[in-house]
């Protein structure tokens, strides 16, 4: 307390060349914040975890249905329902951090409104319980492949950097969201949308290796990067990574991700005033 | 000589009103844009928007462990102020130095959940403020010890009474030790029994030399007590900058919320001034003055009155004619007449007074949206729903509940 203090100046465009490390001096509030919204999640809900186990279980069922026993696609040597589960993990994971992150400015207004701190932890602490759903259905997962015959191998390891680009995908675009709803409200209407659509765009009920002429093209969805990525790490070798699509989906999360960042960094500023 | 902890120069912060209809949705954002754009193609000019500065050309510098009350009226720009200085928004002219840890309360209880336990929202509370977790675990026992909640430490507090949950809010704030601290109006709240215990507690902040405090109040008494150094802004500008007492004295001589009005045609009775009574608002009363003149004697002057809300909707509204027998005034061609509502069954908002002139028989004048003020009302409900779901009549509500045994 006694070393001499640190001059904070303010002015109309400044920027906060403190940013990161106020970021990094906050980041027990991130905890908190992040805290908060998964125990009032579980508290609330009677079902709590079962709720995050149902969800799935029952997508599982309606795409194994749809995509394997109706529309005949190849499982590769995987049971359909591991195949779907493995990516569903992923879809779940990005569709609940993305729907997390983007309404998460609005559904702080008040705290936005009376007390300062770097804007950007409240996206992030809306990570946290989509974390923890996953943490949930992975262990459903390894139940169900461990019933099908299907045993962890060392690819397991490899799964948290798959789980950071899922993350990565959906806290970009969130960044994108989650400012322009401040101005613009009608954009929390778009993110419900992208998601329905999303589950079909996306590889989450069929084999990204059926289409090896589409791979590319499919890749500039990330979450083919990252589905793929998922069924490879979970099914192990069965499941072949293609190098140039997983480079694709990269390439792509790093621009959304870096334009988010700018995006929410330039009208940070405001939103105090707008929200 | 050490350096202020708080030099402001120059500072301003601009709002900038639309007046076509508000840009609330994308559709309408693209809509404006093609508009302003056919406009700007067809005359040259883009649409017209109005400014308002809610701070205007601000400057003064506070020294280390000084504690300064701000003071003005409502839509002075006290708030703005503190929300810069708090960092919360950003000036749009001028620059702030800051020499301290800043940490500001410009509401009780900001962030508090009511799903989770009363411990829970004093680890929450006391980081959204900027305390570390070690801090918090430190000061722990003193501030549930503060808000007198121990035996409810583990009941969410939505479960709590509007008295407890306050008193938890104030207590994790005043337990904050910042080298700048910043309070807005907070200690409105609660019953007065609390509120002495926090005026107290804010002293004993203020007696802390090592702290700069700035604080925002309406409670003459208590800016009194605890402030050294006043500061009274007034549209968004610094009219005084000094002693406390002599800030108070001359804010307090400029006295009340009041609007003149020039008459269009004097050749009829007319409404000249409407005044309201701070002092009596502060606490809880509506004392409104109306002043008046006519050509003729007036047979028996009739004053109206309308509450509206912010809005414009009618909320209550009294004239002389109704009171009938009640109101039986000496013919006048000058004077003012006096309404009192005490209490003022309102919840705290925004509100616009509408003024009716007349005598037994026909009206006058009228002074629509005459003038506005902003109640604080003495009582306070965490709880509440929004004004919009409740309306704004605060009325005695008696409530009980008869068990049935089958």
């Amino acid at each position: 307390m006694s070393a001499p203090t640190p001059e904070l100046v303010l002015a109309a465009g400044r920027a906060n060349r403190h940013y990161w490390a106020d970021l990094w001096r906050y980041r027990e509030l991130l905890g908190f914040l992040a805290w908060r919204d998964i125990k009032v999640r579980y508290k609330q809900a009677v079902l709590g975890i079962a709720w995050a186990l149902i969800q799935p279980a029952v997508t599982t069922a309606i795409f194994v249905f749809l995509f394997g026993n109706l529309a005949k696609m190849p499982d590769g040597g995987v049971p359909y329902p591991v195949l779907v589960l493995s990516g569903l993990m992923a879809w779940q994971l990005f569709s609940a951090a993305l729907s997390g992150s983007s309404g998460s400015l609005v559904g702080n207004a008040s705290l936005i409104s009376k007390v300062y701190f770097p804007r950007l932890i409240v996206p992030l602490s809306s990570l946290g319980v989509a974390l923890i759903d996953f943490a949930v259905v992975l262990a459903l997962f390894a139940g169900v492949a461990a019933w099908f015959g299907h045993w962890p191998t060392w690819h397991w390891l490899l799964l948290p950097v798959f789980v950071l680009l899922a993350l990565a995908t959906a806290f970009g675009l969130g960044l994108w969201f989650t400012a322009l709803t401040v101005k613009y409200r009608d954009f929390k209407f778009i993110v419900p949308f992208i998601l329905q659509v999303g589950i079909f765009v996306s590889p989450v009920g069929y084999r990204t290796d059926y289409f090896p002429n589409w791979r590319d093209l499919l890749a500039l969805n990330p979450l083919t990067g990252i589905i793929d990525g998922f069924r490879w790490c979970l099914l192990g070798g069965g499941h072949h990574l293609s190098a140039s699509s997983l480079g694709i989906s990269v390439f792509v999360i790093a621009v959304t991700m870096a334009g988010g960042l700018w995006f929410f960094r330039r009208t940070e500023r405001q939103f105090a005033d707008v929200i | 000589m050490s350096q202020p902890a708080i030099s402001v120069e120059g500072l301003g912060k601009r709002y900038v009103i639309q007046h076509e209809a508000q840009q609330d949705t994308l559709r309408d954002a693209l809509h404006q844009g093609a508009r302003r754009l056919w406009r700007r193609f067809r005359w040259g000019t883009g649409f017209t928007e109005e400014e308002f500065w809610a701070l205007r050309d601000i400057s003064f510098e506070v020294q280390p462990g000084e504690v300064v009350g701000i003071i003005g009226r409502n839509g002075a720009g006290k708030s703005t102020l503190l929300k810069i200085l708090s960092r919360i928004t950003e000036p749009t002219t001028g620059t702030v130095r800051l020499r301290g840890r800043v940490a500001s309360l410009l509401e009780v209880g900001t962030g508090f959940h009511p799903e989770l336990s009363g411990r829970e929202n004093i680890y929450l509370n006391g980081a959204i403020l900027g305390m570390s977790r070690a801090e918090i675990r430190s000061k722990f026992d003193e501030i549930v010890a503060f808000a007198e909640v121990e035996r409810f430490l583990d009941t969410p507090v939505k479960r709590y009474s509007s008295g407890m949950y306050v008193r938890l809010a104030f207590a994790v704030a005043a337990h904050l030790e910042p080298e700048i601290l910043i309070v807005d109006e907070v200690l409105a709240v609660g019953d007065s029994q609390f509120q002495k215990k926090c005026l107290g507690k804010m002293g004993e902040v203020a007696r802390d030399a090592s702290r700069t405090v700035l604080f925002v109040s309406h409670n003459t008494a208590a800016l009194q007590a605890i402030c050294r150094t006043g500061l009274w802004l007034q549209q968004g500008r610094v009219v005084q900058h000094g002693p406390i007492g002599e800030c108070l004295s001359a804010y307090l001589a400029s006295g009340n919320e009041s609007a003149a009005f020039t008459p269009a045609n004097t050749a009829k009775p007319h409404i000249t001034s409407v005044t309201l009574d701070r002092a009596a608002l502060t606490s809880g009363r509506l004392r409104l003055s109306v002043g008046f003149k006519s050509p003729f004697p007036l047979g028996c002057p009739v004053v109206g009155i309308t509450l509206h809300s912010r809005h414009g909707q009618p909320l209550a509204g009294c004239n002389g004619r109704m009171m009938g027998e009640r109101w039986r005034p000496p013919a006048l061609s000058e004077g003012v007449i006096t309404a009192e509502i005490n209490p003022l069954p309102l919840h705290s908002d925004t509100y616009r007074v509408s003024i009716y002139l007349g005598d037994a028989v026909q009206d006058y004048d009228q002074r629509l949206d005459a003038l506005e003020f902003d109640f604080v009302s003495p009582h306070f409900y965490p709880e509440s729903p929004p004004l919009h779901v409740i309306g704004q009549l605060d009325l005695p509500w008696q409530w009980s509940v008869e068990p049935k045994s089958s």
